[in-house]
């Protein structure tokens, strides 16, 4: 019976670690895919997320340790994320250059730049991003641990529903779609196709940069130049896997940040077999649902008509 | 000026490039300046590191390697209308199995087993690419997304079966698989540091340059890649066209990974992943897809990345200033293509007749 009931503990433990382990992980997962939503709903691709990540992290964290609050921090990741991003809008907007190509030098650009310009930053400590802890209720430690959420969080979800709503039901979010659904509609009404662009791919950058905070400031809490494992990149993947919805989003970047726990997880009970392949399963997973989903004949339902991906 | 349309865009071609990349230059020199050293001292540095000696040019062409093989993973695909970003994953499995082979069968230790190992990798990042070529015409899954999550996956399964499986048990601090024999390593040409791969590198620009041009396969290719819909009209095998491209660019990213570990690393271990696969998409795109440019810009290009470590020790600057100026350069280069066919007079513009371009995913034609 013992032998059981290690076994059941044991898998309790790992689910506990999991599911916490799913938001901590999963909070730079859920801005930087809300960023990317919003880039690829009006009819662009930023790949460069990654490198607006990277750069960003490094600007929160040089913010929060000059500053001494983590919340000037999140406002310089935010803005320093939109800088960037808003590069990537207007040099996509000249004729006949490549988002794709343009996005992957704007993720050496970003990645260099802050690699450079945070070489200083790898040693200090810097004011962290506060955690609610919503496991109070509970006695078992675990448990608390595992519910101790990060505040940008919370935001994140508040983010999704509004950009969910902001897409149905407000001027600004239709004129979006409709940049992304038919350039020429647009037009024809009269907007400026790269002006909707250029301020969709901006807006995405400062919430991107959010995750970057989230990075630097909460987990894993510090600046060095292996922050980021390609979650910017990933998050491109993570939209197709959500359909451009922003409230699958979340349940995407949950489920991706659930997947890279496991991993850890797993080998913090003394299970370390497979440990990258454990990190691998978001990719294989998204690939997978890409092969049953997709079809030579028709686009993918959701997608925006103008996007490269699409079409 | 009267200028034939030809020539304009002879000028164009090579003209923008060039001013884009001091441009770069400049700009990287105005960055160091904000950071209070000598732009001037950093240019000098940023020469000599790359061409300044004999030493450093060793240095350029043994990065230039790998960089020529890589960005041909992304520029024969581009020739075919598709754009592959996961020439990394290809690199790593190229390395993996030219690692793994001797743990499979006994390779004589001489030219034919190093022929083997380096088949071998070819084959592992054929068939990886490939796939992504496959997955494209069979389910219609866009290959730029699915090149990238089979390169993460790839890199994930490269660390799996180094650090367990075929793990050498001596390697303690530093996971690495058994170290290849003596004689099955790719050694220096001419008692240099500048190893053999460099001329696999150089053969493959120049065969798949004259490939793309001057055979009914490559301008099938570049028909396909061109105008799918003329390519169906005149009844073009696309979908096998397109995986034969795939096929042929991934085995040119796994012969990068097999040399890389033949020549430089002796085994399969992390620094494998050194992101020479991205590096090779920058060098494709400012080579314009051409296989024959593909060299000089890889050569440029390695030279940077052999200027970084002198610029740190001499100017004290992070060796990330590299990463800086190439990003640099990179985003104006593609800027650059927004001026194309607007420096000249308009009159002499019309002569020449431009493809309209249906996607923003369809390459541009170089020629």
């Amino acid at each position: 019976m013992s032998a059981d009931a290690g076994t059941g503990a044991l898998m309790a433990n790992v689910l506990v670690a999991v599911l916490g382990g799913a938001i901590r992980v999963g909070t730079p997962f859920l801005m930087v895919s809300l960023g990317e939503c919003i880039t690829e709903k009006s009819g662009r691709i930023n790949l460069g997320l990654e490198g607006v990540l990277v750069f960003s992290a490094m600007a929160g964290f040089g913010g929060a340790y000059l500053s001494g609050s983590p919340w000037i921090g999140v406002l310089a990741a935010g803005l320093s994320g939109a800088l960037l991003a808003l590069l990537h809008g207007i040099v996509c907007s000249l004729p006949r250059v490549n988002d794709i190509a343009t996005g992957i030098a704007l993720m050496l650009l970003g990645s260099g730049l802050a690699f450079y310009l945070g070489k200083p930053l790898i040693q200090p400590q810097a004011p962290q991003i506060p955690s609610l802890p919503l496991g109070e209720w509970s006695d078992s430690a675990q448990v608390r641990a595992a519910l101790q959420i990060n505040v940008l969080f919370p935001i994140g979800v508040l983010l999704a529903l509004l950009c969910t709503w902001a897409f149905r039901s407000t001027r600004f979010g239709l004129v979006l779609r409709m940049a992304g659904d038919s350039s020429d509609a647009a037009r024809a009404l009269g907007y400026s196709v790269n002006g909707i662009r250029i301020a969709a791919t901006t807006l995405g950058g400062f919430i991107a940069g959010l995750g970057g905070a989230s990075l630097s400031l909460y987990y894993p809490g510090s600046w060095n130049e292996g922050l980021s494992s390609g979650q910017g990149l990933i998050a491109v993947a993570l939209v197709i896997f959500a359909r451009w919805s922003p409230l699958r989003c979340l349940g995407a970047a949950l489920l991706f940040g659930g997947a890279g726990a496991l991993g850890p997880a797993l080998q913090s009970v003394g299970i370390s077999q497979g440990y990258y392949l454990f990190n691998a399963v978001p990719y294989v997973l998204t690939l997978l649902i890409l092969v049953w989903t997709c079809s030579p004949r028709r686009s993918l339902k959701g997608a925006p008509m103008e996007l490269g991906v699409s079409r | 000026m009267k200028l034939s349309a030809r020539s304009i865009e002879a000028i164009e071609s090579f003209g923008l490039p060039l001013a884009a990349l001091a441009g770069a230059l400049l700009l990287f020199g105005v960055f160091v300046w904000f950071g209070g050293k000598s732009p001037l001292e950093a240019w000098a540095l940023l020469f000599k590191g790359a061409f300044g000696d004999w030493f450093s040019w060793q240095n350029s062409l043994q990065r230039a390697a790998p960089l020529m093989l890589t960005a041909l993973c992304v520029a024969i695909p581009a020739r075919a209308g598709l754009i592959v970003i996961g020439g990394e994953g290809a690199l790593v499995l190229g390395g993996l199995a030219c690692a793994g082979l001797p743990y499979l069968l006994a390779l004589p230790a001489n030219a034919f087993g190093t022929a083997l190992l380096l088949l071998a990798a070819a084959a592992a990042g054929a068939a990886w690419i490939a796939l992504v070529g496959v997955l494209r015409q069979w389910r219609g899954v866009n290959e730029t997304i699915s090149s990238l999550l089979l390169a993460y996956t790839a890199i994930a399964l490269f660390k799996h079966i180094v650090e367990g499986p075929m793990r050498d048990p001596a390697s303690l601090n530093k996971p690495s698989t058994r170290p290849l024999a003596e004689g099955l390593r790719i050694v220096g040409m001419f008692d240099s540091d500048v190893h053999w791969g460099l001329v696999y590198g150089v053969v493959a620009c120049i065969a798949l340059g004259v490939w793309l041009f001057f055979t009914t396969q490559g301008f099938a290719t570049r028909v396909v890649g061109g105008n799918a819909r003329a390519a169906r009209l005149v009844g073009l095998p696309s979908t096998r066209i397109i995986v034969v491209a795939c096929a042929i660019g991934g085995a040119c990213a796994g012969l990068a990974g097999g040399i890389e570990v033949a020549a430089v690393h002796t085994n399969a271990n992390a620094s494998l992943i050194a992101g020479l696969g991205y590096a090779g998409i920058l060098v494709a795109f400012v080579a314009r897809q051409n296989p024959w440019l593909v060299m000089p810009v890889a050569v440029l290009f390695g030279g940077f990345g052999a200027a970084g470590s002198l610029l740190q020790r001499r100017l004290g600057v992070p060796d990330a200033s590299v990463l800086v100026l190439q990003g640099f350069a990179f985003l104006l280069i593609l800027a650059s293509d927004a001026l194309r066919g607007r420096l000249f007079v308009p009159a002499a513009r019309d002569a020449v007749a431009h493809p309209v371009l249906a996607t923003s995913l369809t390459p541009k034609e170089a020629t």
